[in-house]
Formats: structure tokens, C-alpha cells, sequence
């Protein structure tokens, strides 16, 4: 495809963008006075701040070129990834588990494990967690960059350098602060850069109508029924009758509770947006409030890419086409941008881009940064040191986290099974971690060797069952079968990623189970408390007025999500 | 944190507002044929514009209170 031309003005606008980025980073870094200023926000950020950062850490790469990619290869189906797949788990976190991470003054999520199992849990936690975190800033640099060097010809090592730099100026003046303030500029840009996009498209094709009218096409030409581009639950009854070769039991298990439940609630990198909270109630309205927006983020970055395959099938080509006849569907955002924005629009949307790809790495920076100061570097190489050279330390990490990270996009670029393999490997470490949160806080038995090896069970039984089976049409070695045999076929790499989830869980779950109840108790009631449901005093929240009560957030929450689903059958 | 992110937020999408407004007046009519001759960049300034002057109006009000609760 062409290169997208810009004109000054769209220059213009991405200049000013990273000018305010880093005028962020200036102005911070006077309120940077000790570790948790830098690491936590000095726990001071008010909900609504807490809460766009807490959706916009996550809107790296993956989600708005991949989601995009998904709207074009899956259509409406992709609306799971948010509805089920997302909202969820963010009620859940915000009801029922920020009370103990933000009420045990932990300062990580590993530091969580530590206080509620103990040493083993935490250091198995913190290490797989930062090797992970520098590896998937790596990979959000690198697609930033062949993006940048495909759709507007720009130098792939500047790219690389340039947003690098930028993301490390910002982090290391402001630290954890610069990180949310940004993200919270970003989510705002990809509204404002995506929205006329998605207006422009719809009015296009002739508006929701017009739209599933030609998406009836783009499904009868691969196979499937009518409607199966513009239906979120109707083609789920079996695996072969939707493009995703997803049944609804693996969707609702696989994506809607395992994965989805192990990412919003157990990683650090989005539920230390909500520690950073100025209050508990705040701290427990971050995802709540979140939740609003994300329900909507379906309309500005699934919709393009199926407005994209509707133009693509319905007015000839619109996609570049592999030499396997299949068009490119990562290209379905950029080709919409190239599309419809003028210059100067143009601009606003490549900034929006760039801001998400920028805000995935930070989101990234600042959870390694803050694991490696406090949960290896204060617990086993250096304890007992003043809280100056912790927050030197968190600097110091700040730095290396990103060199490493522009040496992971590189590795990237040579080994591309290495990093196939390193996403496999973290997929099997996070499958059962949802299933360790669960028994740790609500069942008080569960103990700190049934947990550390729950995990491990979990993680090994992940493993084999990925090596025993296959994707339809896929080769042995990194996609599955790679212990010899492939017992089962799946119908779809998703199908296969859902149970092997799962499986991890359901091992992890009985395995912490049975080994918690051979194993001694080493922590007392007293311990426990702050930590675990029953042996914390509930939160009541009577001086709140009924409106902002996380509850009824909540109820809203879970109401207006069930009215989509629905709308959207 | 004593920096009201409404203030930097306000002032980027107020100076973009002010961008594309003016760009969207003085540019070629033709640029528009892909945006289905809308002129978007005049369009889309003004809410841009109207949303950086809400946030800065909002992150005003807000120092105007805590001032004259500093001071009473």
C-alpha cells in the first residue's frame, strides 16, 4: 500500500502532543519527594483520573490495531473481549477485591502473595511478572515502529529511539503520576482521533443497516450464516457455525471467566492504577467508573475494522490481500485512517496511535519498575535500605526496564518463534493465577504451599495440555502438540487458548485445594486480617451519597452491560 | 497532587481546537472528497475547542474554591 502522506499541520499536532507529554513529566517532578510518590502516586489520585488510566494502561497495541484486526476477521463476536470478557471482572475487582489490596497497604500485587502466603508465592509472582512486563513493552514497541515504517515510510530505529526516549523522560521525571496523566491525555486523543472516524465510516456504508447488510456478505462468502459478522451471542451454539470456532461454554469459561477474571483482577500492571487511589472508596470506584467507558470502546475500535471488511468485500479490495488470497487484517485501522481523515484530522488520529502504543509501554515501565524496587530488589538483594535509595533505584529501573525493552523489540524483529514461544510461556504462567486470588482471599485455610504449588500445577498442566493438542490446520511445535501427540484438534488457535485456560484454572483451583489441606496453617486469624473476606470487617460506605456508592455503581455497571449483550444478540 | 490534570488536558485539545478550526476555513474544498465532502477539520476543531475550554473552565472553578477556602 502507499505511504499516508502528512501535511505541516499533521506534524503540528503530533509535536504539540509530545510537548505536553513531556511538559507533564517537567512539571511532576517537584511533587516527587519519596518511593511511593514515584512508584504509587503518593496514593492521591482522585477516581475518575485512576479509572481512564486504569482502562487506558491496557489500550496498548493489542487492542487498537488488534481489536480492530478482530472486528474485520470476527465481527461483532469480538464485542466478548469487552461485555463479557472485561466488564465483568472489573465489577468483580472493584466489589469484591480492591478492599484487601488497597486495605493491606500492599504496594504491589506480589506484595499481596507475600502477605497473605508467604516468600515463595511472592517471588515466583514478581519474577514471571517483570520478565513479562519488559517483554510485552518490547513487543508494543516493535509493532509502534513496523507500523510507523509501513504506513507512513519512517525509519524503523527512529521510531524505536524516539518513542523510547520520549516514554523514558516522562517516567522518570514524574514517575507512576506522569504515567496516569498521560494515560489519561491518551484515552481522550483516541476518542477524539477515532470517533470522526467511526462517524465518517458508518455514514459511508448507509449507517448500522447499511453496515450489517454488507457484512451479511462478507459472511456468506466465507460460510457461514447471514448474520454472523453482526451477532455477538446467536452463532455461538457450536464451534463451526462462527468464525471464531468458539463455542459458547469455552467463550463464557475460557474468555468470560478464567482469562478475563486472571487479567483485570491479578495483574499489576492495571490494578496499580487503582492503588495509586486517594481513598479505599475511590480505589474501589477505579474500575467501576472504568467500566463505563470500556463498555463503549466496542464503537471506536472493533466497528472500524468491521466497517473496513464491509468495504473490503462489498466495493472491491479495500485491504491489502496476502499471496493466500486472505486480506491483512492489522492493516484494517491504518487503511481507515488513510481513508476518510484529511490532513489535519489525519494528524489528530496518527497522534491518537502513537499515544496508545506510547501509553502501553509506560503502563508497562512503571508496573516493572515498581515490582523489581520493592518486590526483588528491597526483598532479596538489598533490604533495609533508606527509602531515598529505593526511589534512586526505582530511577535506575526506570532506565534499564526500557533499554531492555528496546532490546526485547529487537530480539522481536530477528526471532520471531522466541517471542511466539516467551507469549506462550506467560500465558501458562498467568492461566491459573485468578484461581490462587480466589481461594487466598475468600477461604481462609488456603495455605502458602498449597498456593506456590497450586501455581506451579496450574502453570505444568497448561503446558501439557497445549502440548497434546492442535489448531485445525496448524503445524506441530509452537502452536500445540509439541510433547508428540495431538490428542485433540481444535477449531480455532482461540478455541485452543480458551480451554487451555481452563484446564490451568481447574488444576490450579483443586490442586491449592488438596495441598492446603495437607499442609500446616502457618498464618494465624490475626495475620490474616485485611487480607482474607471473612476475617475483614465489611467496608460500609453510609456517609456516601446512594449515587456513588461502588455498589450501585456496580448494579448500573452490570445492568447496562446486560442491556448490550442483548441489543446486540 | 497539586497538578490539576485538567489544565494540561484543556489547554492541548483547546490548542488543537484552534488548529483545525482555522485550517478547516482556509484549506482546498478538495482535500474534503474523502471525508465525504464534510469539512471535518472545522467541525471536529470546534469540539475539540469546546471540550479544552470545558476542562479549563472546570479546572478554574475548582482553584477558584480551593483559594477562597485557603483564605477564609
Amino acid at each position: 500500500m502507499p505511504h499516508l502522506h502528512l501535511g505541516a499541520i499533521d506534524y503540528a499536532i503530533l509535536l504539540i502532543y509530545f510537548a505536553f507529554v513531556l511538559g507533564i513529566g517537567v512539571v511532576l517532578k517537584r511533587f516527587v519527594k519519596s518511593s511511593e510518590d514515584f512508584f504509587l502516586s503518593g496514593r492521591s489520585i482522585p477516581a475518575w483520573i485512576a479509572g481512564l488510566a486504569f482502562l487506558s494502561a491496557n489500550l496498548g497495541a493489542q487492542e487498537v490495531i488488534g481489536m480492530g484486526a478482530s472486528g474485520a476477521k470476527y465481527g461483532m463476536m469480538t464485542s466478548h473481549f469487552y461485555w463479557l470478557g472485561a466488564i465483568p471482572a472489573m465489577v468483580f475487582v472493584g466489589v469484591f477485591m480492591m478492599p484487601f489490596y488497597y486495605g493491606s497497604r500492599a504496594r504491589s500485587v506480589p506484595e499481596y502473595l507475600k502477605l497473605r502466603f508467604d516468600e515463595k508465592t511472592r517471588g515466583f509472582n514478581a519474577i514471571t511478572f517483570a520478565v513479562m512486563t519488559v517483554f510485552s513493552s518490547g513487543i508494543s514497541m516493535y509493532a509502534l515502529a513496523s507500523l510507523l515504517e509501513l504506513v507512513l515510510g519512517w525509519n524503523f530505529n527512529t521510531s524505536i529511539l524516539l518513542s523510547a526516549a520520549i516514554v523514558l523522560v516522562y517516567i522518570f521525571l514524574g514517575g507512576l503520576t506522569s504515567a496516569i496523566y498521560n494515560e489519561v491525555l491518551q484515552f481522550f486523543l483516541i476518542v477524539f482521533g477515532f470517533l470522526p472516524l467511526v462517524l465518517l465510516g458508518l455514514k459511508d456504508v448507509g449507517g448500522w443497516a447499511g453496515l450489517t447488510a454488507k457484512l451479511q456478505v462478507v459472511a456468506t462468502q466465507a460460510g457461514y450464516a447471514n448474520g454472523a459478522w453482526s451477532h455477538s451471542w446467536r452463532y455461538l451454539g457450536t464451534a463451526s457455525a462462527n468464525p471464531m470456532g468458539v463455542d459458547w461454554i469455552g467463550m463464557a469459561m475460557g474468555l468470560g471467566f478464567v482469562l478475563s477474571f486472571g487479567y483485570w483482577c491479578t495483574d499489576f500492571l492495571v490494578i496499580q492504577r487503582a492503588m495509586a487511589a486517594d481513598s479505599m472508596t475511590d480505589a474501589r470506584r477505579t474500575p467501576l467508573l472504568a467500566a463505563f467507558p470500556k463498555m463503549l470502546f466496542p464503537a471506536l475500535v472493533i466497528l472500524p475494522g468491521m466497517i473496513a471488511i464491509a468495504l473490503h468485500a462489498t466495493g472491491g479490495g479495500l485491504l491489502p490481500v496476502g499471496a493466500d488470497g486472505t486480506p491483512n487484517y492489522n492493516m484494517a485501522v491504518p487503511v481507515m485512517l488513510g481513508r476518510y481523515l484529511p490532513t489535519g484530522l489525519l494528524g489528530l488520529g496518527l497522534t491518537a496511535l502513537m499515544a496508545s502504543f506510547m501509553s502501553g509501554m509506560a503502563g508497562n515501565v512503571t508496573a516493572f519498575n515498581t515490582v523489581w524496587t520493592y518486590d526483588i530488589y528491597q526483598s532479596y538483594i538489598k533490604p533495609g535500605r533508606s527509602d531515598r535509595h529505593y526511589l534512586w533505584m526505582g530511577h535506575a529501573a526506570t532506565v534499564f526496564g526500557i533499554v531492555f525493552s528496546v532490546a526485547a523489540a529487537y530480539a522481536t524483529t530477528r526471532f520471531n518463534n522466541i517471542m511466539d514461544m516467551l507469549q506462550l510461556v506467560f500465558a501458562f504462567v498467568n492461566a491459573p493465577l485468578f484461581a490462587t486470588f480466589l481461594l487466598g482471599m475468600f477461604w481462609r485455610r488456603t495455605t502458602g504451599h498449597g498456593a506456590f504449588f497450586g501455581l506451579l500445577t496450574g502453570t505444568l498442566v497448561a503446558a501439557i495440555h497445549d502440548g497434546l493438542s492442535l489448531p485445525h490446520g496448524a503445524v506441530p511445535g509452537v502452536k500445540g502438540a509439541y510433547l508428540g501427540a495431538a490428542l485433540h484438534i481444535y477449531p480455532s488457535e482461540m478455541a485452543q487458548n480458551f480451554w487451555t485456560a481452563i484446564f490451568a484454572w481447574t488444576a490450579c483451583f483443586v490442586a491449592t485445594i488438596v495441598i492446603s489441606l495437607l499442609t500446616a496453617r502457618r498464618k494465624s486469624d490475626e495475620d490474616l486480617s485485611g487480607l482474607v473476606y471473612s476475617l475483614t470487617p465489611r467496608i460500609i460506605d453510609r456517609d456516601l451519597v446512594w449515587y456513588k456508592k461502588p455498589a450501585t455503581l456496580a448494579v448500573i455497571v452490570l445492568a447496562l452491560v446486560a442491556a448490550l449483550n442483548i441489543i446486540f444478540w | 497532587m497539586d497538578l490539576d490534570l485538567r489544565l494540561p488536558l484543556g489547554l492541548m485539545f483547546a490548542i488543537f481546537g484552534v488548529m483545525l478550526t482555522i485550517y478547516g476555513i482556509v484549506s482546498d474544498r478538495a482535500i474534503y472528497a474523502r471525508s465525504l465532502g464534510i469539512d471535518v477539520n472545522l467541525w471536529w476543531g470546534i469540539v475539540l475547542l469546546i471540550f479544552g475550554v470545558a476542562m479549563l473552565a472546570l479546572a478554574q472553578r475548582t482553584a477558584r474554591r480551593r483559594h477562597d477556602a485557603d483564605r477564609t
